[in-house]
C-alpha cells in the first residue's frame, strides 16, 4: 500500500537517485548549493527581485533576451567546460593499471553531458543571442517580430538546461554520446532515466529553438528598413537568415527523431530497437539528417562576425559581398546533403559513401571562397588589431587547418581509419573552437560597447586570447598525433604507456584554457569596475559601418526614435559619409509591446511535464499538461499586448543623447 | 613504404620520432593503402592551405594600421578576376580529390574481395581466403573460424599474406572493429551483418580493439590480432583445437552475459550454424529467427500464403529443438511434432516460394538492394 503511493507520488524517484555516494558530484552539490543561497540572500536583500522579474524575466525586448541567452550560454559553458577539464584530467592519469578516478558510470556520464551542453547549450544560446540582439538593429527595426515569442523561446531554452543540471544531482545523464545512438540508448541497454533526461532536455530546449528560428525568419524576411534590399542586408544579417532556415528546416527532424525514440522507449513500439522490425541505423540517418545542418546553424553566424569585424577593423568594404552572400546560401543547401559522411564504416556501397563524400568537399569550395574575401578584405587596409580582429586572425589560421581535416575525413577511405579516433575529435574541436568560439569571442568583444555602453578591458582579454588560442594548439594537436597513433575516443583507461605524453600536453592545454576562461571572467568584472574609464558615449567606438552603431549605446528600448532608410550596404558608413544629421524634433509616440510573465511559467510547466515523464510521475506530468493548456489558452484573452511610449519620454531620452554627444558630460 | 610517405613524414618524423604512428605506417596492405591516401590528400590541401595562411600573416602585417607606406583602398570591394581565382582554386583541388575518392573508394570497398595481397603481389589464383566470423559482445570479441571449426575470445590470429574475408555481427549494441594495423574499421551491429576484407604482410602482435563506445566495459574491449606464418598458424589452430571446449548455443549464452576484460579463451569446437543463429538473434531457445520472420512477411505475412510458410518455419525450429513458445498461435507445439512425425523432416526446411530469404547469410549488406 505505502509502495504503491510511493510510486504514484515519485514514479521511479526514491532516495537512491540521488548520488549520495558520489564524492565528486556531493562536493559539486555543496558548492552549488552554497552559491545559490549566497545569490538569493544577495538578490533578496538588495531588494532585486521585482526588478529582475519585471525588467528581465518578463521582458520581450529583444536586447534584453539577447544578454540573457549570452548569460545563460556564459553559465553553462562553466559546466561543459569543468566536464571537459574531468575527461581530459581522467584521461592523464588513467595508465600503467590505473584506473583514474572516475569510474565508468561517471565518465561516460561526463563525456555526454560535455557534448549535450556545448553544442545545446553553450554554443546554441552564444549564437542566438547575438543574433537576437544584433539582427534587429542592424535592419533597423524595433524588435523581433514576435516579441513574447522571444521570450517564451528563450525560457524553453533555459527550461532544457534546467533538465540537464537537474540530471547531475537527482539521479543521472545519458551514458551513450552526445547522439544517443540506439540500441544503446534504447530500453534493454539504457533502463534508466540517464536517456530520458537526455530527451526531454532537448525536446523542451527544442521547442525554443524552433520558435525562435521562426522569429528571427520573419524579422529579417519583413521588418528591415525601408530601403534595405535583401542585397543590401549586412553579411551578419544574411548569415542569420540562413542559420534561421536551417533551424526551422532541421530541428523539426531531431524533434521527431526524439520523438520516435521516446516511442521506443515509453510505449513499445519498435522504430530503432534490434528485433521486432525495428532498426538503429534509421535513428543513426535521421539525427545526422539534423546534426550536420546543425553544425552549420552555428558556424553560418560566426562567418557572420567575421564580415563584420574584418571589414570595420580594416576599414574597408567587405571584398566581394555578392560572392560572400552566394557562398553562405550554397553552404546553407548544401549542409543537407552530407550527413552520410558521419557513418561511412556503417557499410553503405561505394557508391553511396563516395556521392557523401564529394558533396562534403563540394562545400569547402564556398568556404574556401569566404577565406578567400577576408584575405582581400584586409588587403589594402589598415588594420586596427582590436581584440574582435584578433580573434578573426587567429580563426583563419586555425579554421584552415580544422577545414584541412575535416576534407581529408570526407575521403571514405581515410575515414575508414580515422572515423571515432581522436584525430576526429581534434577535427570537430578545431573547427568549432576555432571558427565558433573564437567567432563568438569576436562578437562578444565588437558587439559588447552597444550593449553596455563601455568597452571591455583591453588586457585581461588579451590574457584571454592568449590563453584561448596557446591552450587550444596544446589541447587539441596531441589529439590529432594520437588519431594516427589509432587511438579511439570515449575509452577511460589506456594500455599504452607511449601514449601518456600526449594527453598529459592535452591536459595542460585544458589548464591553458581554463586560464583563458578565467582572464575572460576577471576582464568582464574589471570591465565593470572601471566602465567610466572604459566608457563610450558616441555609440559608435570602432567607426561601425551598419546600423547598429547608428544609435546609442546601449540603444533605447525602442533601437531608433525614426527608422531609417538605407541607401547602400554598409549603411551607417554611407550615413555618416553623406553628412547625416540625427534628427531632434519632431518625435512622436512609439508603439511597442508590452511585457508579460507567459513564457517563464509556460516553461516553468514545460520543465515540470519533462521531469514528471523523465520520473513517471505521471500525475506531475498530467497536471503540468493541462496547465499548459491553460495558461497558453488564457494568454490569447490578454489583450493587454501593446502599449505607446509617450513622446515626452523620447524627447527626454533622445536629448539625453544629444547631451552626451556633445560632449557634455 | 611508398614514396608519398617518405616525402610528407620527414618533418613529422624528426618531430614524433619515438612515437608509432600506425595508422601511417602499417603492417597490412589495405591499412596501408588508406594510410598513402591520408597523406596523398593532405598533401594536395596544403597547396592550397599553406599559401592561405601565409597571406593571412602576410596582409595582417603589411597592412596593419601603423604601417603608413602600405597602400590604403578604403572602397576597393570587388575584382572579377580574383573572384574567379578565388572560386576556381578550391575547385580544381576537389576536382582532382575528388576522383581520387571515387576510384578509392570503389577500390578500398570493405565488401570488395581484394585483388592483391601487397602493392606487387595479386592474389593467387584459387586462393581462398580465410573465413572469420566476428561478434561483438559485451564487452568482448568473439571470433570463429568457420573453415576450422574452432572459436576464440579477445584473440585472433591470422597468417600473413593470405586474404582475410570477415563477416562481422553484434550481440546487442553497435560497435566497431577495428585493427589499425590491419585495415579500416566497420561497424559491427545487431541484427546485421557487415564486411570486410583484408590481408596482413608481416608478422606481429597488433591491438585491436572497438572504436564504437558501447557501455561500460568499452575500454577494455580489446584484443590481440597475430599475424602469423603459416606453419605458426597452424600451431596456433592445432592449440586452440586441443584446448578443448565447445561453443554451442548454450555456451555462447553464457559467453553473451556482460562482462569487462575478459582473458583469452579458446573453444575447439564451435556449432557451425551459431554465427547466422547471432545474426538472425534467435540463439536463445524460443526466439523466431528475423530471417524467418522475414521469410513469413514476405510471403504475405499470416495471409493465406504466409501462413503456411510460417506454420513450416515454425516445425523445423520446433524439431531443431527450439519449441517456439512464444508463438505458439500460429502452430502448437504438439502440431508441429505430429507433422515433423508424418513428414520425417529433421533439418530446417527450405520455404519454396522464400528460398532467398532461408540463405545462411541473412540480412544482406544495406546499401545495395
Amino acid at each position: 500500500m505505502l509502495e504503491t503511493l510511493t510510486t504514484f507520488l515519485f514514479g521511479r524517484l526514491s532516495l537512491e537517485s540521488f548520488p549520495y555516494h558520489e564524492p565528486i558530484v556531493v562536493a559539486t552539490f555543496f558548492a552549488v548549493l552554497l552559491g545559490g543561497i549566497a545569490l538569493v540572500a544577495a538578490l533578496s536583500y538588495f531588494k532585486l527581485w521585482g526588478y529582475l522579474w519585471k525588467e528581465w524575466f518578463t521582458t520581450v525586448d529583444h536586447k534584453r533576451i539577447g544578454i540573457m541567452y549570452m548569460i545563460l550560454g556564459l553559465i553553462m559553458l562553466l559546466r561543459g567546460f569543468a566536464d571537459a577539464i574531468m575527461m581530459r584530467a581522467q584521461q592523464a592519469i588513467a595508465f600503467n593499471g590505473s584506473e583514474g578516478y572516475l569510474n565508468s558510470h561517471h565518465f561516460d556520464q561526463v563525456f555526454t553531458a560535455h557534448g549535450v551542453i556545448m553544442i545545446f547549450f553553450v554554443a546554441m544560446p552564444f549564437v542566438t543571442g547575438l543574433m537576437n540582439y544584433v539582427v534587429p538593429l542592424q535592419i533597423g527595426a524595433r524588435d523581433v517580430s514576435f516579441p513574447f515569442l522571444n521570450n517564451f523561446s528563450f525560457w524553453m531554452t533555459v527550461g532544457g538546461a534546467v533538465l540537464i543540471m537537474a540530471s547531475l544531482f537527482i539521479g543521472e545523464f545519458a551514458r551513450t554520446g552526445w547522439l544517443a545512438y540506439p540500441p544503446l540508448s534504447g530500453l534493454e541497454a539504457s533502463p534508466d532515466v540517464g536517456v530520458d533526461y537526455y530527451i526531454w532536455a532537448l525536446q523542451v530546449a527544442g521547442v525554443g529553438t524552433t520558435l525562435s528560428g521562426i522569429n528571427l525568419i520573419c524579422t529579417i524576411v519583413k521588418m528591415r528598413a525601408p530601403g534595405m534590399t535583401m542585397m543590401k542586408m549586412p553579411v551578419f544579417t544574411w548569415t542569420s537568415l540562413c542559420t534561421n532556415v536551417l533551424i526551422v528546416a532541421s530541428f523539426p527532424i531531431l524533434t521527431a527523431v526524439l520523438v520516435l525514440l521516446s516511442l521506443d522507449r515509453y510505449a513499445g513500439t519498435h522504430f530503432f530497437t534490434n528485433d521486432m522490425g525495428g532498426n538503429p541505423m534509421m535513428y543513426v540517418n535521421l539525427i545526422w539528417i539534423w546534426g550536420h545542418p546543425e553544425v552549420y546553424i552555428l558556424i553560418l553566424p560566426c562567418f557572420g562576425i567575421f564580415s563584420e569585424v574584418t571589414s570595420t577593423f580594416t576599414g574597408k568594404k567587405l571584398f566581394g559581398y555578392t560572392s560572400m552572400v552566394y557562398a553562405t546560401v550554397v553552404i546553407t543547401i548544401l549542409s543537407y546533403l552530407v550527413w552520410l559522411h558521419h557513418f561511412f564504416t556503417m557499410g553503405s556501397g561505394a557508391s553511396v559513401n563516395s556521392f557523401f563524400g564529394i558533396t562534403t568537399m563540394i562545400i569547402s569550395i564556398p568556404t574556401g571562397a569566404k577565406i578567400f574575401n577576408w584575405l582581400f578584405t584586409m588587403y589594402r587596409g589598415r588594420i586596427r588589431f582590436e581584440l574582435p580582429m584578433m580573434w578573426t586572425i587567429a580563426f583563419m589560421l586555425t579554421f584552415v587547418l580544422g577545414g584541412m581535416t575535416g576534407v581529408l575525413l570526407a575521403v571514405p577511405p581515410a575515414d575508414f581509419v580515422l572515423h571515432n579516433s581522436l584525430f576526429l575529435i581534434a577535427h570537430f574541436h578545431n573547427v568549432i573552437i576555432g571558427g565558433v568560439l573564437f567567432g563568438l569571442f569576436a562578437g562578444i568583444y565588437y558587439w559588447w560597447p552597444k550593449a553596455f555602453g563601455f568597452r571591455l578591458d583591453p588586457f585581461w582579454g588579451k590574457m584571454s586570447f592568449w590563453f584561448w588560442v596557446i591552450g587550444f594548439y596544446f589541447a587539441f594537436m596531441p589529439l590529432y598525433v594520437l588519431g594516427l597513433m589509432g587511438v579511439t575516443r570515449r575509452l577511460r583507461v589506456f594500455e599504452d604507456p607511449s601514449l601518456q605524453i600526449w594527453f598529459q600536453i592535452a591536459a595542460f592545454g585544458a589548464v591553458l584554457i581554463a586560464l583563458g576562461i578565467g582572464s575572460f571572467l576577471i576582464q568582464i568584472a574589471v570591465s565593470i569596475l572601471k566602465r567610466k574609464q572604459l566608457v563610450d558615449v558616441t555609440g559608435d567606438p570602432w567607426e561601425g559601418r551598419t546600423l547598429e552603431w547608428a544609435t546609442s549605446s546601449p540603444p533605447p528600448d525602442y533601437n531608433f526614435a525614426f527608422t531609417p532608410v538605407i541607401h547602400d550596404n554598409d549603411a551607417w558608413w554611407d550615413m555618416k559619409k553623406r553628412g547625416y544629421a540625427r534628427p531632434l524634433e519632431g518625435f512622436r509616440p512609439i508603439h511597442m509591446p508590452s511585457n508579460t510573465g507567459t513564457g517563464i511559467i509556460l516553461a516553468g510547466l514545460s520543465t515540470a511535464l519533462g521531469f514528471g515523464l523523465i520520473w513517471h510521475i505521471w500525475w506531475l506530468a498530467a497536471l503540468s499538461f493541462i496547465g499548459l493548456l491553460a495558461v497558453a489558452i488564457n494568454h490569447t484573452f490578454n489583450y493587454n499586448r501593446d502599449f505607446h511610449i509617450p513622446v515626452d519620454e523620447v524627447v527626454a531620452t533622445e536629448s539625453e543623447r544629444t547631451r552626451l554627444l556633445s560632449g557634455q558630460v | 613504404m611508398s614514396r608519398y610517405r617518405a616525402i610528407a613524414l620527414l618533418p613529422v618524423m624528426a618531430a614524433l620520432s619515438g612515437c608509432n604512428l600506425v595508422v601511417l605506417n602499417p603492417a597490412g596492405d589495405v591499412a596501408s593503402q588508406q594510410g598513402d591516401l591520408v597523406v596523398i590528400s593532405t598533401l594536395l590541401m596544403l597547396l592550397i592551405i599553406v599559401p592561405v595562411m601565409a597571406l593571412t600573416v602576410l596582409f595582417a602585417w603589411r597592412y596593419r594600421q601603423s604601417n603608413n607606406t602600405a597602400r590604403y583602398e578604403p572602397d576597393w570591394d570587388h575584382s572579377t578576376q580574383l573572384e574567379l581565382v578565388i572560386w576556381a582554386a578550391p575547385l580544381l583541388i576537389i576536382i582532382c580529390l575528388g576522383a581520387i575518392t571515387w576510384v578509392t573508394t570503389h577500390k578500398l570497398d570493405p565488401y570488395r574481395p581484394l585483388d592483391r595481397i601487397a602493392a606487387d603481389k595479386p592474389v593467387p589464383a584459387g586462393a581462398k581466403p580465410l573465413d572469420v566470423q566476428v561478434v561483438a559482445l559485451d564487452w568482448k570479441w568473439l571470433f570463429v573460424y568457420p573453415e576450422y571449426g574452432i572459436a576464440s575470445v579477445n584473440e585472433m590470429a591470422a597468417p600473413v599474406d593470405r586474404q582475410i574475408r570477415f563477416s562481422l555481427t553484434a550481440s546487442t549494441v553497435m560497435n566497431s572493429f577495428y585493427v589499425p594495423a590491419l585495415a579500416g574499421m566497420i561497424y559491427t551491429m545487431p541484427g546485421m551483418e557487415t564486411k570486410l576484407h583484408a590481408v596482413i604482410n608481416e608478422p606481429g602482435t597488433y591491438k585491436g580493439f572497438s572504436s564504437n563506445y558501447s557501455g561500460a566495459g568499452f575500454s577494455h574491449m580489446r584484443f590481440a590480432f597475430l599475424g602469423l606464418s603459416n606453419q605458426d598458424f597452424d600451431g596456433w589452430v592445432s592449440k586452440v583445437k586441443t584446448a578443448g571446449g565447445s561453443l554451442d548455443r548454450n555456451a555462447y549464452l553464457a559467453l553473451e552475459k556482460p562482462s569487462e576484460a575478459v582473458p583469452v579463451q579458446h573453444f575447439g569446437t564451435v556449432d557451425p550454424k551459431l554465427f547466422n543463429a547471432v545474426v538472425n538473434m534467435c540463439v536463445r531457445p524460443g526466439t523466431m529467427c528475423m530471417s524467418d520472420m522475414a521469410a513469413i512477411d514476405r510471403a504475405g505475412g499470416l495471409n493465406a500464403g504466409g501462413k503456411a510458410a510460417a506454420d513450416a518455419i515454425l516445425r523445423a525450429n520446433t524439431l531443431a529443438g527450439f519449441p517456439d513458445t512464444q508463438a505458439t498461435g500460429l502452430c502448437t507445439v504438439a502440431e508441429a511434432v505430429e507433422a515433423a512425425a508424418n513428414s520425417g523432416a529433421v533439418q530446417r526446411p527450405t520455404v519454396t516460394p522464400i528460398s532467398a530469404s532461408a540463405s545462411p547469410a541473412g540480412p544482406q549488406r544495406l546499401a545495395n538492394p
